[in-house]
């Protein structure tokens, strides 16, 4: 199977760095404005829950998080999957600047899920298969950022480390359907795929657009750190002096 | 065989193979991995006799008792089929109430009643404002209905 020409012309690193660059600032300001649409419409416009009262307004940081930790980790398996199988050092440049942003997402569901547990479960944790497969799912990112270091030789770190990423795939399925294979204190899905969801309107669009807001600085950040890595791998590429030297010629 | 092509096997056994032994490992693990069992469960005996276990099911309406002056509970967890009775020392949870979703920790006794040491709430995965829910509940719709009348 060969990749199509544009594909390769995007993995050109001083390519990537010039079109990363323009297009993470849209990323950024979009998810910016519609984070603060989004928390109004769900701190302020929506009503409150019939059973748990304000209490229930966490679900607008809880389920965009814990929706991008998953989403994370399988868009950082499949860049690690392409840098394995067509050796593209850009692929694992995306891993590598994906897990660290991911493991970030992971933490903040695990807290504020903790957080909603205590007054509405009565705990904060339960060995659970959701809450535990969340935290493999933590550890996973961690294990990767990890073996990463390990490493001097960049080559024989992307090679490692996405064997691990893509070990790690099998976790997200467990996760996803945790709560309908196995009796678990967590609730079923509220948003599925194939039905109308279990919220009402007025409090689901706050969701959805949260949902939208983070995905979209999820790219910013990882446009960003890519370009970090980029420049990081390619020292000694005469572009990257050239990139680097511009500003201070123009002083 | 080119070596892109060996690769790209290699990717789709490392996928296939993690996952039929996750998946195998899991099936054989099924009864461990449960996180509560259900009245109907414990009646024909399925749960741990040596140690502590989970009990989950619906805190049946009408049958919560409080001890006048005393933290002691007790009500009927029922799965709509069967029911335990459970009885409980402490504070119970903000979103504990009858017909609601519960799992309790604790130990069965000889007499076939549950001592629980820990009531948690399980809570549903729909969300609404409480008109919403009382219009639900005076429409005669099942799930919201117990609870409306609960509170």
């Amino acid at each position: 199977m060969k990749l199509p020409t544009w594909f390769h012309k995007l993995a050109s690193p001083p390519h990537f760095y010039r079109l990363a660059g323009a297009m993470a600032p849209w990323f950024l300001w979009s998810s910016v404005l519609l984070i603060a649409v989004g928390a109004y419409g769900g701190l302020v416009l929506a009503p409150p829950d019939y059973q748990q009262g304000d209490g229930f307004r966490i679900i607008y940081v809880h389920v965009p998080s814990a929706y991008l930790s998953t989403l994370v980790y399988a868009i950082m398996a499949t860049a690690a999957g392409i840098g394995l199988i067509w050796r593209m050092k850009l692929a694992h440049a995306v891993a590598a600047a994906a897990a660290p942003v991911g493991a970030w997402f992971t933490f903040l569901a695990l807290v504020t899920g903790a957080i909603w547990g205590k007054p509405m479960w009565g705990t904060y944790w339960e060995w659970d298969p959701r809450l535990t497969s969340e935290l493999i799912l933590l550890f996973l990112y961690l294990g990767y950022i990890s073996l990463r270091q390990a490493y001097d030789d960049p080559g024989k770190a992307d090679r490692a480390s996405a064997v691990l990423a893509l070990v790690g795939v099998v976790n997200l399925p467990i996760i996803h359907y945790s709560v309908i294979w196995w009796s678990s204190i967590h609730q079923g899905p509220t948003i599925k795929k194939l039905d109308a969801p279990s919220i009402t309107m007025e409090m689901a669009w706050p969701l959805f657009t949260m949902i939208i807001a983070y995905t979209l600085f999820f790219a910013a950040m990882l446009l960003q750190r890519v370009r970090a890595e980029v420049l990081d791998r390619e020292r000694n590429a005469r572009w990257v002096a050239e990139v680097v030297q511009l500003p201070a010629e123009g002083r | 065989m080119k070596p892109r092509r060996q690769r790209m096997l290699a990717v789709i056994i490392i996928l296939a193979g993690v996952g039929l032994a996750v998946g195998l490992a899991l099936q054989a693990f099924q009864e461990n991995l449960l996180f509560f069992y259900s009245p109907t469960q414990v009646l024909a005996g399925e749960q741990p006799d040596d140690r502590k276990f989970r009990l989950g099911g619906l805190v049946a309406s009408g049958s919560l008792q409080r001890k006048p002056g005393e933290l002691e509970v007790t009500f009927l967890v029922t799965d709509n089929s069967n029911a335990v009775p459970v009885s409980y020392t402490g504070v119970l949870p903000d979103l504990f109430r009858e017909g609601q979703g519960v799992i309790a920790h604790g130990v069965l006794r000889s007499d076939g009643s549950f001592e629980a040491e820990e009531v948690l709430a399980k809570h549903d995965e729909n969300y609404m404002p409480p008109e919403v829910a009382e219009m639900l509940a005076e429409q005669g719709h099942p799930s919201a209905a117990e609870t409306v009348i609960a509170n």
